[in-house]
């Protein structure tokens, strides 16, 4: 009997379990081999469970552990390393069937998806809002932004901080929340992830930076937004410390 | 003696506790007995964050033995070149006492299957196994400890017994074994054997750690008792029985609790750390003191 036959058979329960897997006695084994079978999918939706805490406090646990299971027989995790087990868990709840009577919670799980990846990114320290006085005025533009490892930015059509904020606290508000759209920037400048949600016109500045754009480029993106206020957005970022570095394009670093 | 087992890492023969996060701040302060502390390597392969951070703090405070549950050493495919990176450069910051593994697989093409899975016993996995191990310890550059599993299931394919197996691989790899003492427990259930048996066949002597672990029961298809090694209740008495068979016959060893699932508050975890420290104390007192074994005895 190979591994792979194994395999097999431990992620789906309606297939015999494979010849040579025995009793003490010598009998062919069944229930017994459902230990395994139990070991791994039990262990797969916990990992779930504790990697999107708010999803599945959302949908309780019942819903949440039958749209886990689902997701796990058909997504193993890709290494050992269980925290960065789920990337693809966001996408598998948009597409889940009865999912759509929460329309927020993919969204729900990209963040915490994008707040775990920021948890466990590189360390790295911020530098100040001297680096960009050093510029001269007319380089400005030619600027790349380096960002902290662990700065991610969550587009959702939903208040989705909002939703995860009162649905992680031990006292959740009484406030209703209002219908409207959040999008989020996380980092990490210390060992606590920093989360706040974007004004306008910031993701579509960010995007582009976060992919390695000139801040000409990104300006240029966001300020075809209402409300976007460029040197607001800037003195922000360096608040949060969410920056590393800063080059002129075509510098090496 | 290499630095990778310096006097600050060395894992002493007294009582250890598997690191939960959230007993962080009760193993800072120094009202307990608990001497070392044991990872699970995977837990600690991010790039970075507090996890790391905290794990770099009790670094400088206990010795720390790394426990790896992912290699997949019992894998009919070869180990996966990333993953083995990953445990040398934790390994390499680290500086943990002792790095231990599992007889087990849990990766195949498919995935990670995050789970404990077994194989036969047999001259061709004897062969696989030994040619991992000797892949981890030449990368690691130092020896590593193999654990003997939890068994629910027979193979038919299985033509050796797990002593004979352990034996054969220490032989040909030089590596430790980690004897877990539930483990034993819970195979003899499953298995029909007698633990006692089972210890006398088993190498002691290239023991250089113990672990210790609660388990759940079952039944299987007939009605058979079954147990299940969980992690997730107290040491029961036959296995702390078992355990001060085993100490007695092989004086103290780095001896472990291990509780991952429903895991108690500090003041129970401590009291199981306790009761093992209070065996190990009083095999001290009637026997010559074993610090495990030093990694030259057998990696040659």
């Amino acid at each position: 009997m190979t591994q792979g036959r194994f395999v097999e058979a431990l992620l789906d329960p309606k297939q015999p379990v494979p010849p040579g897997i025995l009793m003490p006695d010598g009998t062919p084994a069944s229930r017994r081999f459902n230990v395994y079978r139990n070991n791994v999918i039990v262990s797969l939706i916990d990992a779930l469970g504790d990697g999107f805490p708010v999803v599945r406090k959302l949908v309780g646990d019942a819903f949440f552990r039958a749209m886990a299971r689902g997701f796990a027989v058909t997504n193993l995790p890709s290494t050992p390393l269980i925290f960065r087990y789920g990337d693809r868990f966001p996408t598998y709840i948009d597409n889940y069937p009865t999912s759509g009577m929460v329309p927020y919670l993919g969204d729900v799980a990209r963040l915490e998806w994008a707040h775990r990846e920021a948890l466990h990114a590189a360390d790295a320290q911020p530098c100040s809002m001297d680096r960009i006085s050093d510029c001269r005025d007319n380089l400005l533009s030619s600027l790349r932004f380096e960002f902290l490892p662990s700065v991610r930015i969550v587009q959702s059509d939903f208040p989705v901080l909002t939703i995860w904020q009162v649905n992680s606290d031990s006292t959740p508000s009484s406030d209703r929340i209002r219908m409207e759209r959040e999008d989020v920037l996380l980092g990490r400048p210390e060992m606590d992830v920093a989360m706040r949600r974007l004004r306008p016109g910031e993701y579509c500045f960010l995007e582009p930076l976060l992919a390695g754009e000139t801040l000409g480029t990104a300006a240029e993106r966001a300020a075809k937004i209402d409300g976007f206020d460029l040197v607001a957005t800037l003195t922000g970022l360096f608040e949060s410390r969410l920056i590393h570095d800063i080059r002129l394009d075509g510098d090496v670093k | 003696m290499d630095g990778l087992t310096g006097d600050s890492g060395r894992i002493p023969p007294r009582p250890g506790v598997g690191y939960k996060p959230q007993h962080h701040d009760d193993l800072t302060r120094w009202d307990h007995d608990v001497a070392w502390l044991e990872i699970h390597a995977e837990n600690f392969m991010g790039d970075g964050g507090p996890a790391i951070a905290r794990l770099k703090s009790l670094r400088e405070r206990f010795p720390v033995s790394c426990h790896g549950v992912g290699l997949s050493i019992g894998a009919e495919g070869p180990l996966d070149p990333d993953h083995l990176k990953r445990l040398q450069i934790l390994v390499d910051w680290l500086q943990p006492g002792l790095f231990s593994e599992h007889l087990a697989w849990s990766t195949h093409d498919s995935g990670y299957l995050n789970d404990l899975l077994p194989l036969p016993y047999n001259s061709a996995t004897v062969r696989r196994v030994a040619e991992h191990i000797d892949q981890v310890q030449s990368t690691l550059n130092r020896q590593m400890l193999l654990e003997n599993p939890s068994n629910y299931v027979r193979f038919s394919e299985t033509t050796m017994s797990e002593c004979d197996f352990l034996k054969e691989v220490v032989s040909r790899t030089g590596c430790g074994l980690l004897l877990d003492v539930n483990n034993v427990f819970v195979s003899a259930t499953n298995q029909h054997f007698e633990t006692l048996e089972f210890i006398d066949d088993f190498p002691l002597q290239y023991v250089g750690e113990i672990h210790l672990g609660g388990h759940e029961a079952d039944t299987d298809e007939v009605g058979d008792l079954l147990l299940i090694d969980s992690h997730s209740r107290p040491v029961i008495d036959p296995v702390w029985a078992l355990f001060e068979n085993v100490i007695s016959r092989c004086g103290p060893l780095p001896s472990l609790i291990e509780w991952d699932n429903d895991v108690p508050d500090w003041p129970v975890l401590a009291a199981e750390a306790d009761r093992a420290g209070r065996i190990l104390t009083s095999a001290r007192i009637n026997s010559p003191v074993r610090t495990g074994l030093a990694p030259e005895s057998a990696l040659t």
